[in-house]
């Protein structure tokens, strides 16, 4: 099972990115893929590249557009996904959140393994995955680089440590997050965009022209489940800005304080006078 | 009951890992002002006498768990016994390092106890909240302030029903100091015995190998670091260059580091290292709250930047707007040419 994250691509801020407000337009990011969400896939499909009969779940939460991703990562090889969507969700911190995916993860066990990025680069808090895995009480192998060995009963990684790197073993079930240093993940694969290009949630297919009834009775792996705060039975007061414990107090947009500064060009002279200054003012030198 | 707590980590060598010591140091400021306590929690096998290491710090209780189970670190059995003490002694606060170990026990705990956690703080500090709706003052919470959303905002975060508010901070963001090289504290020994479930302990360690840090731009006191807008690995190299010439290590922001021009033990920012150099020479970095994060406290600070309105240079002493493929060669030379 795999945790991912549609993200505002926080990495290409334009100038468009904050409104005169001060708040986020959100409009204005494109939303991708979570890149160590990516590295995650890549992952838990090297894991089904070497297990016979492995099956690789996509799991999401977010708005009803989060669903690309659940396609997109069925391009590349996953089998299917679900994507948890309710606006009951909204306001939720990384303890909510985990314990929404967590009610989500139990429903969808027993599993091996729950592979999630390391961190998603909209809030870099590197939590939800560990948070999930106390949720769902399974151990947890964290800043995974490299899968070195799987089988039906355990696996061993190297994982990233603070000066260096470990190789650790773990039987099933655990949780592993992902660094954003390991493999890159796989393109899409042709063959199986061709076979899954059609994959909808149910609230996409109410908005299709198109009558997709015959092809989802014929094929039921291409209807992503869409699942409410009912269907994972979720306490709706650990959810969103109740369940949340943190708060945002104040936000700031960011303005550099005014400090007096030079302007200077790039003519010799100007760099010579510059370079002087430093070296008198024991700055350099 | 309601004091301060940090988690100290331990380094390779069983001793109070550098972000630790800044933790203490930042743990006694704020128990100072909330007038409470500082403990300091230490978990690993053969730590006879480090108490002495943490004492000076100011800290009044060492609660010590000391086992061949507990080391080399695994966030299941470190996060059973943090978990049990956190639940015991009820602190206001509790610190941890953003490491790799904090980063990985840190949010297992918050989950375990339904509290708040605030990752990469850069600033912590006391203050009121006034829950207008609610109609209810909070006093004295702990300020959680980090950059969000990429580094375009910062935002102050509070935890006002739950304790302990746990917030993790970077190496180097907070200064270490010490607080009286005779404080005395006293030491509490957890048991571990029989704490454990098999799944505590379900991750086995085969092999470690620990690789000495390569670069350290954290202790150098001048940086040259260069963003996106340096554009290519090659032109990297006029950074080192310069930075060579003036005895200084080269820095990077995310967005180079992000473009594969520098690697990431480089990165300078919220998710680098923190720098206080002597002097900051900012090449082709635009100014993203960010990487500012991590070196706006700079004694002084060169940008050198084709766009005369980068945000960077509202921060910077000497603004050059320039190609930096030509200002580098050039101070180089002028370096040379006027250093006694």
């Amino acid at each position: 099972m795999v945790l991912a994250k549609q993200v505002p691509d926080t990495r290409n801020v334009g100038k468009d990115a904050m409104k005169a407000d001060g708040t986020v337009n959100r409009a204005a990011l494109p939303a991708i893929f979570n890149p160590e969400d990516l590295n995650a896939l890549e992952f838990a499909l090297k894991v089904k590249d070497r297990i016979k009969d492995a099956e690789v779940i996509i799991l999401t939460m977010g708005p009803a557009r989060a669903a690309e991703i659940i396609r997109e990562a069925m391009y590349r090889g996953a089998d299917k996904g679900y994507l948890i969507t309710d606006r009951k969700f909204a306001g939720s911190d990384t303890l909510a959140t985990s314990y929404a995916i967590s009610l989500a993860v139990k429903k969808l066990a027993p599993f091996n393994l729950l592979v999630a990025g390391r961190q998603a680069i909209d809030g870099d808090t590197a939590q939800v995955g560990p948070q999930t895995a106390e949720k769902v009480g399974i151990p947890q192998i964290a800043y995974a680089l490299e899968l070195l060995a799987v089988n039906e009963k355990e696996i061993t990684i190297k994982r990233r440590i603070e000066r260096g790197v470990e190789t650790v073993t773990g039987t099933y079930p655990l949780a592993v997050t992902v660094h954003g240093s390991a493999d890159d993940c796989r393109p899409r694969n042709a063959k199986r965009l061709m076979q899954v290009k059609h994959a909808r949630t149910v609230s996409e297919l109410q908005t299709e022209t198109r009558d997709y009834t015959e092809l989802m009775t014929a094929r039921p792996d291409l209807k992503i489940q869409e699942w409410s705060v009912a269907d994972i039975g979720a306490d709706v007061e650990q959810l969103g800005l109740s369940g949340s414990p943190t708060k945002v107090k104040a936000i700031e947009n960011v303005v550099f304080q005014a400090k007096e500064s030079k302007s200077l060009g790039s003519s010799d002279k100007e760099i010579e006078d510059l370079m002087i200054e430093l070296i008198d003012g024991h700055m350099i030198g | 009951m309601n004091n301060v707590f940090i988690y100290c980590e331990l380094t390779e060598e069983n001793h109070i890992a550098d972000v630790s010591q800044e933790l203490l140091t930042k743990g006694k400021t704020l128990a100072n002002e909330l007038g409470v306590k500082v403990e300091a929690l230490v978990i690993g096998h053969q730590l006879n006498g480090i108490e002495k290491e943490i004492f000076p710090y100011g800290v009044d209780i060492v609660h010590l768990a000391d086992d061949a189970k507990l080391s080399p670190f695994t966030s299941g059995a470190h996060a059973r016994v943090l978990t049990n003490i956190l639940k015991q002694e009820e602190p206001q606060i509790a610190l941890f390092g953003a490491t790799a170990n904090g980063r990985d026990v840190g949010p297992r705990i918050a989950s375990a106890l339904k509290c708040g956690l605030t990752a990469d703080c850069t600033s912590l500090i006391i203050g009121d909240h006034e829950d207008k709706k609610a109609g209810k003052t909070y006093k004295n919470l702990l300020y959680q302030i980090r950059p969000a959303f990429g580094g375009n905002i910062i935002a102050t975060i509070i935890n006002p029903e739950t304790k302990p508010q746990i917030a993790t901070v970077r190496e180097g963001v907070m200064k270490k100091e010490i607080f009286d090289e005779n404080y005395q504290g006293v030491v509490k020994e957890f048991k571990v015995d029989g704490i454990f479930s098999d799944l505590d302990l379900a991750i086995k360690i085969i092999d470690r190998e620990i690789q000495p840090p390569k670069v350290n731009i954290k202790g150098s006191q001048i940086i040259v670091a260069g963003g996106y807008g340096v554009g290519s690995k090659e032109n990297f190299e006029l950074l080192a260059e310069l930075a060579h010439a003036l005895g200084g290590e080269v820095g990077a922001s995310r967005a180079a580091v992000d473009s594969g021009f520098a690697p990431h033990e480089r990165q300078v920012g919220q998710t680098g290292v923190t720098v206080r150099p002597k002097l900051y020479i900012a090449c082709g970095i635009s100014g993203a709250v960010q990487h500012t994060a991590g070196m706006s406290d700079s004694a002084q600070i060169i940008s050198i930047n084709t766009d005369p309105n980068a945000p960077i240079n509202k921060l910077a002493d000497y603004a050059i707007t320039g190609k930096l493929e030509e200002v580098i060669p050039m101070m180089i030379k002028y370096y040379k040419k006027n250093s006694k």
